[in-house]
């Protein structure tokens, strides 16, 4: 098997999927979660602020997942098949959100009647909500394990997708997403509308901490598969001590009004719940929990060394054109919302 | 219904959808970069005017082809989970890289393409104009490589058996350009710029006939016609290559884009025909001989015909197939003629004044959609039985865990949701095109920094 700093293929493609997933956390997550506040806006023009807070980076934001689905496709081939399939309606609800949310934001501002604008509205909210708790309850599925067969085929009724863990993990997910989205629209708003919303963002933190310990506890008490490389290796235990810190850090920074550095503790706390994902999973990647031999791993569910390689090449330009192109893109917006005719 | 029809339909459905815009996002990028080009190169404010005008109907197209293609995406994997672990190694590394290096090209500029207008220099803006068509020319590359793969495999070796078995890459390159790639990206291209510059044209025909606008819409005319003149007869060059390129990859098809059945032949090309599949009869008009001649420079030299292929190894819906196929080259035909005339008049300063010819051109705008359409469908139903040819049967490549039910619910979802998105898009397009390149010159009157502030803080 080939291998690059000691490291294999499949191994370095599992953290670029890694990678990828947790960069669309970071960065969709704050327009979903400015999504999910919307509706506590009361008034048109601070909805639109709001709305504009993210109209020129959504889109941008959305690549991730593009990217994220390209290289599960490309690298982890069987899983895809596998996890898509299984998963067929929470997929397809998913993706009923993604383009009610898209046409909502594009649709909203072309018509001044308030019942058109208030349609829009809710119809972007629910939808940023919805796409957050999706997320939430397919990598809820994805900790727990699901019945595969031994053509790594999914073996299980259609609804067990929905099962108290992954909701727990869904709902953790969307108030995650909320306290990052409200610490952006904090930097992006003034006077009035970001008092308002700094009142969120408090209620937001209580509210994700209160489901981070419950997801915690149940993870420890009933998914023991989750803890075992913590009881082999101590110095893992560094990893939820620096989420824990990390989700600390929010509110001491937001009180103190320090935005950026919140928001940048908030971006950590989303690669870092990641990270510690990734340990308890790695090699898996899905449990098979009829039979553990049907587990999908990084080394049964991978493409090719040659397809990987190449890939890994496309990562390696790929990667840092993109960011730059996000960096200028940032750049260019940023600040507070400046309104103008372009605007939504 | 069983899964598989369902699967299909949904397929069938959501691409075609998909496949509206996209078409028009790149065409009209080509006329975009072309636009704001000759700004900046003239300072004419009737080009900013073009530019900005155009801009607001590509974000409508760009937005709704956004939201579809992501549906494409996820696709693969939930309808067709079988097809997904078959040829992931090989399909997969093309879908990587379209959104490593078209998908975020565009989608990352289109920020400052449709916002930046106030906040960047204007060579800046061009660059992120010229950015956004790129990455949309881009990912129609990887795009039509991974279907053409499909059509025509290569830079692959098979390995595992029975349900394990899956297409390998051996070779990267031959992958990419694999026989019928660079034939059929261009075919692409040239379909995407027909879309876009019938679209522009039927705009600013619709002014022009109704009196509105009328200086600045006889430029964006003049220039989308200049494209459509160029690229209608690139075209018909580039479709008889993909035919080329069928006749020696993949007979079967090319047998069914004739209706030719007899085993060994030669085959006719027919203007027009009706294809009865039980007496294996094709009624129409043809030149005899006609398919022997393009493919073989020969009016006597055999074709391989459907008959020569075991039954389930050819497509069975072969009127749709040649229906499909005849009338793609019937409209690439009118637009060649159609474009010429119009260029004719226009040299002879005559075009303005023939107000029927330009109320022809305002609803022109669906015949390249249509050709465009119907030449997938061409495409891919004379592919059929295989989804990747000669491997992999479109029977075999679903996911075995998706139920009928699950198919069906989410076929009607679609249904409507692709409904609405569809009537709301033609609503907001009239709307943008009854408001006119005018309606954005009231860039010295937008609000403040202090107005908004006064706004935000009054209440909340
Ligand atoms: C000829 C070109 C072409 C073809 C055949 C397809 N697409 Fe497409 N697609 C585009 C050309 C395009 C585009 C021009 O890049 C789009 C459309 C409009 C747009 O805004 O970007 C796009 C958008 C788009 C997006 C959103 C990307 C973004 O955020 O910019 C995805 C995920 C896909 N497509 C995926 C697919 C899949 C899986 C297809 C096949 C099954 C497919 N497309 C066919
Ligand atoms: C955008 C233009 C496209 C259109 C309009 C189109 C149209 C269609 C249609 C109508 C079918 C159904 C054929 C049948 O069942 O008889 C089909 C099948 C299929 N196409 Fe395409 N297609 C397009 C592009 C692509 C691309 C770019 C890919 C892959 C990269 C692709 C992959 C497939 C697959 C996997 C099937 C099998 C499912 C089936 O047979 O229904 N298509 N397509
Ligand atoms: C002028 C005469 C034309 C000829 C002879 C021609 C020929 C062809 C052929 C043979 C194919 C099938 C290729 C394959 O199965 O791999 C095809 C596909 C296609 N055609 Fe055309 N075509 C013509 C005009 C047009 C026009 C005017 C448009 C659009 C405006 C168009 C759009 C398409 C598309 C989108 C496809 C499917 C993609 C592909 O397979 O390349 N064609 N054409």
């Amino acid at each position: 098997m080939a291998t690059f700093l000691g490291i294999d293929y499949p191994t370095w493609w599992f953290l670029v999927v890694g990678a990828v997933f947790s960069g669309y956390a970071i960065l969709d997550g704050f327009d979903l979660g400015a999504g999910a506040l919307h509706l506590f806006f009361k008034k048109d023009e601070s909805r639109r602020i709001a709305l504009n807070a993210v109209g020129p980076v959504w889109d941008g934001n959305e690549v991730w997942l593009i990217i994220g689905g390209g290289t599960l496709f490309a690298g982890f081939p069987i899983l895809y098949a596998t996890l898509f399939s299984a998963m067929y309606i929470p997929f397809m609800l998913f993706l009923l959100a993604i383009i009610f949310r898209a046409v909502s934001i594009e649709f909203r501002s072309k018509e001044p009647m308030k019942w058109w604008r208030n349609t829009w509205d809710i119809g972007y909210s629910v939808s940023s909500i919805l796409i957050a708790f999706l997320l939430g309850v397919v990598l809820g599925n994805v900790l727990q394990g699901m019945p595969i067969d031994s053509n790594f085929e999914f073996e299980g009724s259609w609804l067990m997708f929905l099962n108290p863990y992954a909701l727990l993990v869904g709902i953790t997910t969307v108030l995650l997403m909320t306290v990052h989205g409200a610490i952006y629209l904090c930097l992006k708003t003034e006077g009035k509308l970001f008092e308002k919303v700094e009142k969120l963002l408090l209620r937001a933190i209580i509210g994700f901490v209160v489901f981070f310990i419950l997801v915690s506890i149940y993870s420890l008490a009933y998914i023991p598969h989750l803890s075992d490389d913590f009881r082999s290796n101590i110095w893992l235990y560094a990893v939820p001590v620096i989420a824990i810190l990390s989700i600390a850090n929010i509110p001491r920074l937001a009180t103190k009004r320090r935005f950026k550095m919140a928001f940048v503790f908030s971006a950590l706390t989303f690669s870092v719940l990641l990270v510690l994902v990734a340990i308890e999973l790695y090699p898996a990647l899905l449990l098979s929990t009829s039979d553990p031999a049907n587990t999908l791993t990084v080394y049964n569910a991978v493409a090719s060394d040659k397809s990987l390689g190449i890939m890994l090449l496309f990562v390696a330009i790929g990667v840092p054109l993109v960011l730059s192109y996000t960096i200028i893109i940032y750049k260019t917006f940023w600040g507070k919302v400046k309104m103008d005719e372009t605007s939504y | 219904m069983d899964v598989e029809i369902l699967s299909r339909i949904q397929f069938g459905l959501t691409i075609a959808f998909h496949y509206i815009y996209p078409p028009l996002s790149i065409g009209l990028g080509l006329l975009l970069v072309i636009f704001e080009g000759l700004y900046l190169k003239t300072k004419n404010k009737e080009y900013e005017r073009l530019t900005r005008f155009w801009i607001k109907i590509f974000a409508l197209t760009f937005g709704i082809g956004v939201a579809t293609g992501i549906v494409m995406e996820f696709e693969f994997g939930t309808n067709w989970a079988t097809f997904s672990r078959y040829v992931g190694d090989v399909f997969g590394s093309a879908l990587a890289a379209e959104g490593l290096f078209a998908f975020a090209l565009e989608s990352g500029f289109l920020g400052i393409l449709l916002f930046g207008w106030n906040r960047v220099k204007p060579t800046m803006h061009f660059i992120s104009t010229i950015g956004v068509f790129f990455g949309s020319m881009f990912s129609a590359i990887w795009i039509v490589v991974a279907n053409s793969w499909m059509q025509t495999p290569d830079g692959y070796h098979i390995v595992g058996e029975g349900m394990q078995a899956r297409a390998e890459i051996t070779d990267f390159w031959a992958m990419v350009f694999n026989p019928s790639s660079v034939d059929r990206i261009l075919h692409v291209w040239l379909g995407a710029f027909l879309a876009g510059a019938f679209l522009v044209m039927s705009v600013h025909a619709y002014y022009i006939v109704k009196n509105k606008h009328v200086e600045i819409s006889k430029i964006g005319f003049k220039y989308a016609l200049i494209v459509a003149v160029a690229v209608s007869l690139l075209q018909l060059y580039t479709g008889h290559r993909s035919a080329e390129i069928v006749a020696h990859h993949q007979p079967a098809k090319l047998a069914a884009l004739e209706g030719h059945y007899d085993e060994s032949a030669p085959g006719d090309l027919y203007l027009f025909g009706w294809v009865n599949q039980k007496t294996q009869k094709v009624y129409g008009v043809s030149i005899p001989g006609g398919l022997s001649f393009l493919i073989h420079y020969d009016f006597n030299t055999p074709v391989k015909g459907l008959n020569a292929f075991p039954e389930d190894e050819r497509p069975t819906a072969v009127n749709a197939v040649l229906q499909f196929y005849h009338l793609m080259v019937a409209i690439g035909l009118l637009l060649i003629a159609l474009t010429l005339y119009a260029g004719f008049l226009w040299y002879r300063k005559k075009l303005w004044d023939k107000k029927w010819l330009l109320w022809i051109f305002v609803f022109a705008v669906f015949l390249p959609q249509l050709a465009n359409q119907f030449g997938w469908f061409a495409a891919e139903m004379g592919r059929q039985p295989w989804v990747v040819y000669g491997l992999l049967k479109t029977s075999d490549a679903l996911s075995a865990v998706v139920t009928a039910n699950q198919v069906l619910f989410s076929l009607i979802m679609f249904s409507l949701i692709y409904t609405l998105l569809f009537f709301l898009f033609i609503y907001l397009l009239n709307k943008k095109i009854k408001a006119g390149p005018y309606s954005y010159d009231t860039i010295e009157h937008r609000p403040t920094q202090q107005d908004i502030s006064k706004i935000v803080s009054n209440k909340e």
